[in-house]
Order: structure tokens, then C-alpha cells, then sequence
């Protein structure tokens, strides 16, 4: 069963105690935007075979959002971190280099 | 190839069954082939079948990374029927069960084609109207289906516990041409049949880039070399999403685990689908008697072929309250397979931004019963670039707006 820990409380929280949020640090384009844009926000997801972070919400716990990075590969997780912020941070990536070298996720790698 | 037949079956007999030929041949790849389709699962299998069938074109070889039906098609609950919403949906399905009807016979293999009726058992008020609604919309399309009462119901699933405690079965939405076949069967017999027609089934082979010249494509890269092509298609379900990145493009699609399970074998109990949405799970009792058992997706995108046991739990818990008399089977498999979700809960088959190349995915949990269908319109659109099968299933209907929306018609269970 997957396992994360959630960055506000603490919890080493299992699975059921999740929700699962899809991807994380989309870009919004609303209106005024292009028809490419609009479309790439609403339905092209990464889906990478590797390294995904994704946004996810302690639900039955203390209900807070938060992200995850995990590998869809392995199941493995490299970490947990704010939901407060627009990229992963230094020791997230840190972490997620160690195991996997030359990732990249959109812009930033 | 030797023709199959209860002739052959009784000659076999009398020489020790030494006769025998292997289904399908092992080919190394030839340099250039006119098309190549990735993928012999099947959909690829019957894409190149219809292909050579319908248009002639039997110079193919269909690629496949590990062994042929090893992925989804080895891994579903074998579930085929047509009752959808949408029209283009129901013409794309109802096609495939049509096709089923006669495949054996067609293919000269017994796909055990079981056409013993599918309920979508109706057990909210919002499912009542929604079924009925479902009900209309296929007599319309001439898709034969029917609201049936609880009394039917229970007439047809005696083992069903029609008042539980939290989901009673209100009605259900009958589909008496619907049923099972056996999955393997389908695959194999479409190879078989492929086979015979000269074509190339590449086992076993890994395609590692496509190769393009002037925004067409020329042929793949592949573990056993490069082989050129006219045209490709892609038909590869969850991994549908590396091969586009080969072919320079992107795909709105998800790759999420579903998971189905079955029990030991016990005597005959129930000879018909029973689908219950509300509750996230189906179940059918196959020949050997074991009762196959599927559930929902798993709600992160996974490309392990194995889901979380919480999943099957639920499964099993809401099935158990629905049939009472399962909750001492015990289960003797689980597994899981790599479902590529698009945002409508609708395929896409459709030419795509590089010329000559084809995509055939998004099939989600549904794809096992649309096969023939599929093989038909996708050869259909190959060979002559249009089909009136797959003509709302483009790439852009998601930039236009044009969804095929079966998430909320069809509910979960696909």
C-alpha cells in the first residue's frame, strides 16, 4: 500500500486515508487565453513512465492539500512537500536526482 | 495453414495428435513492410486482420514488445456489450458485439463468443433515470436493450440479494445479445488468421523511435533493427503515450491500474453479466466455473500492472452485499493491467499530426468488447483515410470541443 507523509501533520498516512489530486503545477489558462493553451490545461497531462509529482489531499486526516513525488514506475515516492509552492523544492529535487539522474519534468529538472 | 473442424479434430485423434501445426509463425522482420502496426494485442491483431481482409493490403507486421495478448487483452473480465449513450459509441460497439456474433466461424477458431446477456443493475434513482434513459437512446440507435423490473431481475440472477442494505436493486438495463468471450481466444485467432494471410507477427521486438522524413513517417526503430513502413499504427494502450513522444506528438491521455480478480471454480450459479456500477465492481462466471470479479480503477497514474488491495476489498465488499452466497469463495488471482484514460472516457482513433501515422488508444477499461469494431474502423481509416466509424474519435475533438462524454453516461465500470 502506498504510504505518504503528510508535510502538515506529520502522519505517515496510507492510501485510504487519501485522495488523490492528479498532476501538479499546472499552468491555468482561462479566458483571453489560446485554444492551444486551454487545451493543453485541460486534458494534456505529462503521464510520464518515471518520475510524476502530483498533488494530493490528506482527506481522512487533517484535510489538507499537499504534493508528492513519486515514480509511476516503481511506486517508489522521493518525497513529500507544500502545497504552498509552484515547483518542487531544492531537497525534493535533490532527492529525486540521487535515484533518478537527468529527470526533467517540464521546465524544470 | 490447416483448416480447423471436428474432421480434424477426429483425424488428429487417430495419429496421436502429431499433426498439429503451430498457429502462427515467428518471422524475423523483413526490411520494409507497407503497413506496420505497434502492438499485437487485440486490437493491433484485428487492425492488420481487417486490413488484409477488407482491403487487400497483407503486406503488415504487427510489432509487440513482449508476447501477443499479454497485455490488456490477457487482462480483462471479458465483458461485451453495447449499451451506450452516445451514438457514435453505440455504432463503434455494437459494430464490434456484431461482429463478435459471427468471429468464430470468421476466424475459424472458437473465441467462445458467449452471447448469455449483460445487466447493469440500476440500484440509485439517479441510475433508474439514467438507465432508462440509456434504454431509449439505443432503440434509437438500434441497439436492442431493455429497463427491466426487479422481479426480471431476480428471475434472471437468482442469486441476487435484491433489497441490501445499502444498495437495493431497483431495475436494471438488460442487454440480452451481450456476454463474454474468451479473451485469449481473440487474440489468438485473429493472429492465427493474420498469419495465414502472409502477414508478420514480430514477438518479442521493442520499438525504441519512430523515424519520419518531411513530417511523414518512414519506419521505426526497433530492437531486432530498423524496418521501414508506409504507414503505422500505434495501438498500444497504456504506453500509447511514449510511443506518440517517438512520433513527436502528445496524447491527452492517463495511464492508471485496474485490477480484476477470480474465485475458485464452483458449480454453475449465475449464467449471465451482472455489472453494478453504484457500487464500482461485475462479475460473470466463466466455463470453468470461477466467478471473475472486476472492480475500479486505482485514482494515480501507475504504469506497474499491479493496483491497491483496497480496491479489490471494496470490490469484493459490495459484491458480497449484492451476492450473499460468494462471501466464502475463496479468490485465486488478482491482477492488474495499464488503462490509458482520455478526459471523455472515449477512444481515440485517428490520424495524427505526423502523415501516414495512426493512433489507436484511450480504450480505458472498455476495450476488450470493441475489438472487431475497432479492427474494422481502424483498417477502414488506414487503407482509405476515412471511416465512418471512427470519424468523431479524432485527436482534436478535445481542442474543438466535441467530447464523446461517456464518463457520466456509462458511469465507472466501462
Amino acid at each position: 500500500m502506498l504510504i505518504l507523509n503528510c508535510p502538515y501533520c506529520g502522519v505517515d498516512a496510507e492510501e485510504t486515508e487519501l485522495a488523490a489530486g492528479g498532476e501538479a503545477h499546472l499552468k491555468r489558462f482561462g479566458p483571453g487565453s489560446s485554444d492551444d493553451d486551454f487545451h493543453d490545461y485541460l486534458f494534456m497531462r505529462e503521464n510520464p513512465k518515471g518520475v510524476h509529482l502530483e498533488r494530493w489531499r490528506h482527506a481522512n486526516g487533517c484535510g489538507k492539500w499537499f504534493h508528492a513525488a513519486r515514480c509511476t514506475n516503481t511506486l517508489e515516492v522521493f518525497g513529500t512537500y507544500s502545497a504552498q509552492v509552484s515547483e518542487p523544492p531544492q531537497e525534493i529535487k535533490d532527492a529525486i536526482t540521487a535515484k533518478r539522474p537527468g529527470w526533467t519534468w517540464r521546465e524544470f529538472e | 495453414m490447416k483448416h480447423y473442424s471436428a474432421f480434424a479434430v477426429a483425424r488428429e485423434a487417430l495419429r496421436y495428435h502429431t499433426g498439429w501445426e503451430r498457429a502462427w509463425r515467428s518471422p524475423e522482420p523483413k526490411k520494409k513492410y507497407d503497413v506496420i502496426i505497434v502492438g499485437a494485442g487485440g486490437h493491433g491483431l484485428a487492425t492488420a486482420y481487417y486490413l488484409g481482409k477488407n482491403y487487400g493490403i497483407q503486406n503488415v507486421a504487427v510489432i509487440e514488445k513482449g508476447w501477443l495478448g499479454g497485455g490488456n487483452t490477457g487482462r480483462n473480465t471479458t465483458i461485451i456489450r453495447s449499451n451506450y449513450l452516445q451514438d457514435p459509441s453505440a455504432a463503434l460497439y455494437e459494430k464490434a458485439r456484431g461482429l463478435y456474433e459471427d468471429l468464430s466461424q470468421d476466424l475459424n477458431y472458437n473465441v467462445m463468443f458467449s452471447p448469455r446477456g449483460v445487466i447493469m443493475l440500476a440500484q440509485t434513482q439517479h441510475e433508474i433515470r439514467g438507465y432508462q434513459r440509456t434504454a431509449h437512446a439505443n432503440a434509437l440507435q438500434g441497439v436492442k436493450t431493455e429497463w427491466i423490473g426487479p422481479e426480471r431481475v431476480k428471475q434472471l440472477v437468482p442469486i441476487i440479494n435484491l433489497d441490501g442494505p445499502r444498495y437495493p436493486v431497483l431495475g436494471g438495463l438488460w442487454q440480452e445479445r451481450g456476454g463474454t468471450a474468451r479473451h485469449d481466444a481473440v487474440a489468438w485467432g485473429y493472429a492465427r488468421a493474420c498469419s495465414a494471410m502472409g502477414m508478420d507477427i514480430i514477438q518479442q521486438c521493442e520499438v525504441t523511435g519512430v523515424r519520419s522524413d518531411n513530417g511523414r513517417v518512414v519506419g521505426v526503430d526497433t530492437t531486432k533493427g530498423a524496418i521501414d513502413c508506409e504507414k503505422l499504427g500505434i495501438v498500444v494502450a497504456g504506453h500509447s503515450g511514449q510511443l506518440a513522444e517517438m512520433a513527436g506528438f502528445r496524447l491527452p491521455l492517463e495511464a492508471v491500474a485496474l485490477q480484476a480478480l477470480v474465485s475458485e471454480p464452483i458449480k454453475p450459479c449465475m449464467d449471465v453479466v451482472v455489472m453494478a456500477n453504484t457500487v464500482h465492481g461485475y462479475m460473470s462466471q466463466s466455463d470453468k466455473g470461477e466467478m471473475v470479479i472486476g472492480g475500479g480503477t486505482d485514482a494515480y497514474n501507475n504504469f506497474t500492472q499491479r493496483g491497491s488491495f483496497h480496491h479489490i476489498e471494496e470490490t469484493v465488499r459490495a459484491l458480497v452485499e449484492t451476492f450473499p452466497m460468494i462471501s466464502r469463495l475463496k479468490m485465486l488471482r488478482q491482477w492488474g493491467g495499464i488503462v490509458d484514460m482520455t478526459g471523455d472516457r472515449s477512444p481515440i482513433l485517428s490520424k495524427t499530426p505526423l502523415q501516414g501515422c495512426f493512433i489507436n488508444a484511450g480504450w480505458g477499461t472498455g476495450g476488450f468488447k470493441a475489438i472487431p469494431g475497432s479492427g474494422w474502423g481502424m483498417a477502414q481509416l488506414m487503407a482509405t483515410g476515412h471511416s465512418p466509424l471512427t470519424e468523431a474519435f479524432t485527436l482534436d475533438r478535445f481542442k474543438e470541443g466535441r467530447f464523446i462524454d461517456e464518463s457520466v453516461a456509462a458511469g465507472v465500470a466501462h
